[in-house]
C-alpha cells in the first residue's frame, strides 16, 4: 500500500504545530482560512453575474458575424427578408417593434399614472393594499396566457366592434384603414399596454411615495385643491422617476415576445395602417430561429437579437438611472 | 335639499374657485376611470381562464400525453411534469449562484466593484427573454448538437439569477449590524456568522426572492422555444427535448383545431393556478414572516 502512507506521513508532520497555534488563537486561524474560502466562493458567484452578461455579448457578437460581414449597416435599412435567396433586411421588424411599443406606451402611460395617483393620493387606506395587489397580479400572468386571451377574446372584440368603429370615425387619417381582421399592429399594441401597466404604475407609485409629505402640505396650505396639490406638489416633483418607470415599461415592451407573436400577424411589411399585420424583432426570432436554413439566416436572426439586446440595455440603463436619482437612499420596495 | 346646498355653495365661492373645484372632481373621476380600465382586463382574463379552462380539465388532461390531431382526449401530463423538471434544473443552477452573489454584495460588496455587479444584475434583469434563449441555444444546444431540458433550464437559470441576487442582498442588509457584531464578539468566524446568523435571520426574505424569481420564469415560453423545444412524449432525461406547459399552450393556441384550443385554456388555467398560488404564498409569508416584523 504505497498510496496512503505518504498521505499519513504528511498529516503527522503537519500535526505538531497545530496545538501551539490553536493555543494562541482558538478559532482565529481556522476562521481566517474559512473566511478566505467563503469570500472567494461568494466572489465567484458575483463574478458569475458579470460573466453571464459578458457571455451574452460575446455569443451574440460572435455568431452574428457572418451577417454583419455580408450586409453591414444596410442590414438595418433593408426591407427584404428572403431566406431562400439569402437576402436579409431588418427594417420591417425594427419598425414593428418600435410602433407596437410606442402604441403600448400611448395607451399604458395615462392609465398607469392614473392608477398610481389614485392608489397613493386618493383612495382610502384600506383599499390601497388590495388595489396594488390586483395590479401586481397583472404582472404575474405569463405572456403566453395574455396571448391566448388576446387570440380568443381581444382579437374578435377588435374585429367585430372596435375596428369598424375606428374605421368609420378615424379612417380618414390613414392609421385606421383597411379590413378589420383583428390580428393587427393595433392588437399587439393593446396587449402590450395591458402587460406594461403594472411595471409603470408600480414604479410610479414608489416614486410618488418618496415625495416628501411637506410638499403636499405646502400646496394644500396655499389653498390648492387636491388635484392642484397632486399636479404641483407631487407629479412635478416625481417627473424624473415617472419617466424612469415609463422607460422601464418601454424596455419590457420592446423585448416582449409571445403575446405579440400570437396577435401581430407576423408579416414583414411596413404599413401605415394600424389595422395591417406587422412583425417584430422578438417575434421573428420566436418563429424562425429553430427553423433557420443555413448559417447566414441564423446569423441574420442573431444579429436581430443583438440589436434588440443593445436597445433594451440602453433603455433599461437610462430608466434605472432616472429611478435611482429619485429614490436614492430608499429601499427599492418602500411599499412593503 | 342637496340642490339648495349646491346653489348656496355656488354663490358663496367666486367663479375661479368653481372652475378649480370642477377640475378637481373631473380629475378624481379620471383617476377612478383609469383604475377601472386597468382592472377590467385583469378580471376578464381570469374570468375567461376559469370559464374556458375548467370545462376542459379532467383526469385525462392531468394524467395523459397529447393525442394526435383528430383524436379526442389526451392531456398535458408530460408537459406539466416537464415544466416542473425544467424549473427544478433552473433552480439547481440558478439559486446557489444568485444567493451567493447576493451574499457577496451585502457582506463584501459595499464598494465600486460591488456597484459594477449590482448594475450588471439590473441590466441582466432587463435582457429580453428571447435573447437569453438565443444565448442558451448557442452555448448548450450547439454544443450538444440537439435540444435538451438542460438548455431550457440554463436559460431560465440565467433569468432567475439577477432577481435572486438583488433580493438576497436587500434582505441581508436589513439584518441589524448589531446581530453580526454579537456573533463576532463570541469569536465566531465571519463566514460562519454570515451563514448561520445573517442568512438564517433573513431566510424568509431570501426565500421570497427565490419564489418571485421562480414565479417569473415559470410562465416563460420564449427562452424555451429553441432550448427545451417541446416533446409529445414523456421524457425525464436532461439531455433530451422536453415538453413544457407554456410551450404546449403556445403550440395549441395558434393551432387551427378546436380540441387543442380547449386544451390550451385548460393548460393556461393550470399554469396560472400554480403561479398565483406561489405569489399569494409569498405575500402571505412576507406579511406574517418573523423577519418582516423585525
Amino acid at each position: 500500500m504505497p498510496g496512503p502512507q505518504p498521505l499519513e506521513a504528511a498529516n503527522v508532520s503537519k500535526l505538531p504545530p497545530a496545538p501551539t497555534q490553536a493555543a494562541k488563537l482558538p478559532r482565529g486561524t481556522s476562521g481566517e482560512t474559512g473566511d478566505r474560502v467563503f469570500k472567494f466562493t461568494m466572489l465567484l458567484c458575483g463574478l458569475a453575474v458579470l460573466a453571464t452578461l459578458a457571455l451574452i455579448v460575446y455569443e451574440l457578437v460572435l455568431r452574428s458575424g457572418p451577417s454583419w460581414h455580408a450586409f453591414g449597416f444596410k442590414f438595418f435599412a433593408g426591407r427584404d427578408w428572403d431566406p431562400v435567396n439569402e437576402q436579409f433586411g431588418a427594417l420591417p421588424f425594427i419598425y414593428g417593434t418600435l410602433v407596437s411599443s410606442l402604441l403600448a406606451l400611448i395607451i399604458a402611460v395615462p392609465l398607469s399614472v392614473g392608477v398610481a395617483v389614485f392608489t397613493t393620493e386618493m383612495c382610502p387606506k384600506a383599499l390601497r393594499g388590495p388595489l396594488s395587489f390586483f395590479v401586481e397580479l397583472l404582472a404575474a400572468i405569463p405572456s403566453v396566457v395574455y396571448g391566448l386571451w388576446a387570440i380568443f377574446v381581444l382579437v374578435p372584440l377588435l374585429s367585430n366592434y372596435v375596428q369598424p368603429f375606428l374605421g368609420r370615425t378615424l379612417g380618414w387619417t390613414g392609421f385606421f384603414d383597411g379590413p378589420p381582421y383583428g390580428i393587427s399592429m393595433l392588437a399587439a399594441g393593446i396587449i402590450l399596454a395591458i402587460m406594461i401597466v403594472p411595471i409603470i404604475s408600480s414604479i410610479t407609485r414608489e416614486v410618488l411615495m418618496v415625495v416628501p409629505q411637506h410638499q403636499r402640505e405646502a400646496a394644500l396650505a396655499l389653498g390648492a385643491t387636491r388635484w392642484e396639490m397632486i399636479r404641483v406638489g407631487v407629479l412635478r416633483n416625481a417627473r424624473a422617476g415617472i419617466m424612469g418607470g415609463i422607460i422601464l415599461g418601454l424596455g419590457r415592451a420592446l423585448g416582449e415576445t409571445m403575446a405579440v407573436t400570437m396577435v401581430i400577424g407576423n408579416r414583414p411589411e411596413i404599413a401605415k395602417s394600424l389595422f395591417a399585420p406587422g412583425y417584430t424583432m422578438a417575434s421573428v426570432l420566436a418563429n424562425e430561429f429553430s427553423e433557420a436554413t443555413g448559417d447566414l439566416n441564423l446569423a441574420a436572426l442573431i444579429e436581430i437579437g443583438l440589436a434588440l439586446f443593445l436597445v433594451t440595455i440602453v433603455v433599461n440603463a437610462l430608466a434605472r438611472l432616472l429611478v435611482w436619482t429619485v429614490t436614492r437612499g430608499q429601499p427599492s420596495r418602500a411599499n412593503a | 335639499m342637496p340642490e339648495t346646498a349646491a346653489t348656496v355653495s355656488l354663490h358663496a365661492v367666486p367663479p375661479i374657485a368653481l372652475r378649480r373645484r370642477i377640475t378637481d372632481h373631473v380629475m378624481t373621476g379620471v383617476a377612478v376611470l383609469t383604475v377601472i380600465l386597468v382592472l377590467v382586463p385583469l378580471f376578464a382574463i381570469f374570468a375567461y381562464l376559469v370559464y374556458r379552462g375548467i370545462g376542459s380539465i379532467n383526469w385525462a388532461f392531468l394524467t395523459q400525453t397529447p393525442k394526435p390531431v383528430g383524436e379526442a382526449g389526451g392531456g398535458m401530463a408530460n408537459a406539466i411534469v416537464g415544466s416542473v423538471f425544467i424549473l427544478a434544473l433552473a433552480s439547481i443552477l440558478g439559486v446557489p449562484v444568485g444567493v451567493g452573489a447576493g451574499i457577496y454584495l451585502a457582506e463584501y460588496g459595499r464598494n465600486r466593484f460591488g456597484d459594477v455587479i449590482r448594475f450588471t444584475a439590473d441590466v441582466l434583469n432587463g435582457v429580453p427573454s428571447i435573447v437569453i434563449g438565443i444565448v442558451a441555444y448557442s452555448i448548450v444546444v450547439l454544443y450538444q448538437k440537439h435540444f435538451s431540458a438542460l438548455a431550457g433550464g440554463a436559460a431560465l437559470a440565467i433569468m432567475m439569477i439577477p432577481t435572486i441576487t438583488r433580493t438576497t442582498e436587500e434582505m441581508l442588509l436589513l439584518v441589524p449590524q448589531a446581530l453580526r457584531e454579537a456573533a463576532y464578539g463570541l469569536g465566531i468566524p465571519r463566514w460562519r456568522t454570515t451563514l448561520s446568523i445573517t442568512l438564517r435571520t433573513a431566510t424568509s426574505g431570501v426565500i421570497t426572492g427565490i419564489m418571485l424569481a421562480f414565479a417569473r420564469v415559470a410562465g416563460e415560453t420564449a427562452p424555451l422555444l429553441f432550448t427545451a423545444f417541446g416533446n409529445q412524449f414523456w421524457n425525464l432525461s436532461a439531455n433530451q427535448p422536453t415538453a413544457a406547459l407554456p410551450l404546449q399552450i403556445f403550440t395549441y393556441a395558434i393551432s387551427p383545431y378546436d380540441e387543442w384550443h380547449k386544451q390550451a385554456w385548460a393548460g393556461a388555467l393550470v399554469l396560472i393556478v400554480l403561479i398565483v398560488t406561489a405569489v399569494a404564498a409569498v405575500r402571505f409569508a412576507v406579511r406574517r414572516g418573523t423577519f418582516g416584523a423585525a
